[in-house]
């Protein structure tokens, strides 16, 4: 079973982003950028579904700048077989994402498609429904535990009230939740091969996927700043503090 | 313009993502729809929670689909009959809570219709355009969608409940629900509790990476029970197999906003920042004072959690 797995370059998760002076984005030059981290636990668990011999072949793929090849880069090293960046500069959208996913999807024939359950830039959780709902399959979003068999996959997923069991049939889309894997770091040796594996650019357009972004943004504002409040110096004041002060208890 | 709303599935009763969803669908203006959808199997079940749902404050025509394909959610089977009821009703917006039926339905629902969709809305500016946060809610965005249907998913947090009382909707079976044969219920794990759901209690006591293990959680649980509270923990809690990931509170867990928060040996992460800060009472207890927690909090107290817990327990 070929393994196709999306990957996405965002802010990394340790930058306080700092909203920019014109309010039409986040500050991203010069800030550090790095794998969005449900995407990096996409790449361990196709790696882990290949080393138990589940998986044949790994295809990891991007849809962004030109500098999205140092993402696929970092998940070529981690185990992936070979990259594909579907090269935009425009903003990318979830949709768009989803119908170059699809195209790629179509071209490659994978068994399985596995992606991060949201981006940690904006936050959209989308792109993995929407890539099952545009090929007609089934998706196990939020993914604890992945189970393959002949023909379906068993998904645990995270509900809001614990976890619930789905059995999806093949080919199907499977979303990331943080306790599926503890993503490995990529050694040396290994980073030094990844760049003699294959790792091609297309570009959107010839994929004939329309990535214009749907939702305009007209501002991007910082939220109101919570003020900072008091220490107390005991449980007694706090108690008393909550009952007399803030009248919660 | 009519808004149709997917209600979150209920075994009885009209759940409170239902009732803030409407009050972010009683900004659009215009008429509003709800969908009850799920599988009585001979009970009660969906009559009982559309007759529930009729009365609800500002709500027109409430349209309910009751079949065994529907049971448990599967958003194969509930996406192709929300775009059928899309398609021929002719709504404006389609608006889904932002839970993990909301988030799992919505998107599949608005790549149909080839729509956006706009996550997790926290305001609604018109009905176009909204604000919803990014970046862990360290910036706020406003959009704005050109496509002919809007569909999005509600923080249930960002909009008042509407009452669950004062109105008289008519009720209707809507046809279309099919199998769509690629996915199958298997089994639930839901945790048992007696306390109050994460989303909806009026007070929070979570637990971070400095609880230590997941043997002293009994330690909030007790403070919990005194308070009427729920129980939540960091993400570094639930990493580090303290407690289940439901208990998570933050960016990717849940997002929440009691009227009292009490944050035990949290660190204050941004990822969890994210997900309590527009709590109206913050409490923070840990004994590192330097911890960012203690930049938000109302009332932090520097102090050992192995003492103070306790100690509040007793006096509360």
């Amino acid at each position: 079973m070929k393994v196709l797995v999306a990957v996405k370059r965002v802010v990394d998760y340790n930058v306080k982003v700092r909203v920019k002076a014109d309010g039409m984005g986040v500050e991203t030059a010069n800030v550090k950028m790095s794998m969005n981290p449900f995407d990096e636990i996409a790449v361990e668990e196709a790696v882990r579904l290949k080393e138990a011999g589940k998986a044949t072949e790994i295809v990891v793929v991007s849809v962004g700048p030109t500098q999205a090849q140092e993402t696929l880069r970092t998940a070529l090293a981690m185990g992936a077989d070979r990259a594909i960046l579907v090269q935009t500069d425009v903003e990318t959208q979830s949709l768009g994402v989803a119908k170059a996913l699809k195209a790629l999807a179509e071209k490659e024939q994978p068994g399985l498609v596995i992606l991060g359950k949201q981006a940690i830039d904006d936050d959209a959780n989308q792109t993995g429904q929407m890539l099952a709902a545009l090929l007609g399959w089934a998706q196990g979003t939020f993914a604890s535990k992945v189970v393959p068999a002949e023909g379906t996959i068993a998904v645990t997923r995270e509900i809001d009230g614990g976890l619930e069991t789905v059995e999806l049939k093949l080919p199907a889309v499977v979303t990331t939740d943080l306790r599926l894997n503890e993503p490995r770091y990529a050694s040396l040796p290994n980073i030094m091969k990844a760049k003699k594996k294959p790792l091609e650019t297309v570009d959107a357009a010839s994929l004939g996927v329309d990535l214009t972004p749907r939702l305009k943004t007209l501002k991007v504002a910082e939220p109101p700043k919570r003020a900072g409040g008091v220490k107390v110096g005991s449980v007694q004041e706090l108690v008393a503090k909550l009952k007399t002060e803030a009248r919660v208890i | 313009m009519t808004t149709l709303v997917i209600a979150e599935p209920s075994v009885e009763g009209v759940k409170v993502p239902t009732l803030t969803t409407l009050g972010a669908a009683s900004k659009l203006g215009g008429d509003v729809h709800v969908l009850v959808l799920g599988y009585s199997d001979g009970g009660q079940g969906v009559g009982a929670v559309a007759e529930a749902t009729a009365k609800v404050a500002g709500v027109a025509k409430v349209l309910t689909a009751d079949a065994a394909e529907l049971a448990h959610g599967l958003a194969e089977n509930v996406a192709p009959l929300v775009v059928g009821l899309v398609k021929s009703g002719g709504y404006s917006h389609v608006l889904a809570p932002s839970t993990t039926f909301g988030k799992n339905v919505a998107p599949r629902v608005a790549a149909l219709l080839d729509v956006a969709q706009i996550s997790d809305i926290t305001g609604v500016e018109s009905p176009d355009t909204f604000t919803r946060p990014i970046y862990a809610g360290n910036a706020i965005a406003t959009v704005q969608s050109s496509d002919p249907v809007k569909v999005a998913t509600v923080r249930g947090t960002a909009f008042e409940a509407v009452a669950a009382t004062g109105g008289s909707a008519a009720v209707e079976a809507a046809a279309g629900a099919a199998d769509a044969g690629l996915s199958k219920f298997v089994s639930q794990e839901v945790s048992k509790s007696e306390r109050p759901e994460l989303t909806s209690a009026r007070v929070i006591v979570s637990g971070g990476r400095g609880m230590q293990s997941g043997d002293n959680f009994p330690l909030l649980e007790a403070l919990a029970d005194k308070l009427g509270a729920a129980v939540g923990a960091s993400r570094a809690a639930v990493d580090a197999g303290f407690v289940p990931n439901d208990y998570q509170v933050g960016q990717t867990g849940k997002i929440v906003a009691p009227e009292l928060y009490i944050a035990v040996g949290i660190s204050g992460a941004i990822q969890h920042l994210a997900g309590m800060k527009d709590s109206k009472v913050i409490v923070a207890i840990n004994k590192d004072e330097e911890a960012p927690i203690f930049q938000i909090a109302d009332y932090g107290l520097v102090a050992d959690l192995f003492k103070a817990v306790p100690e509040l327990t007793a006096e509360v």
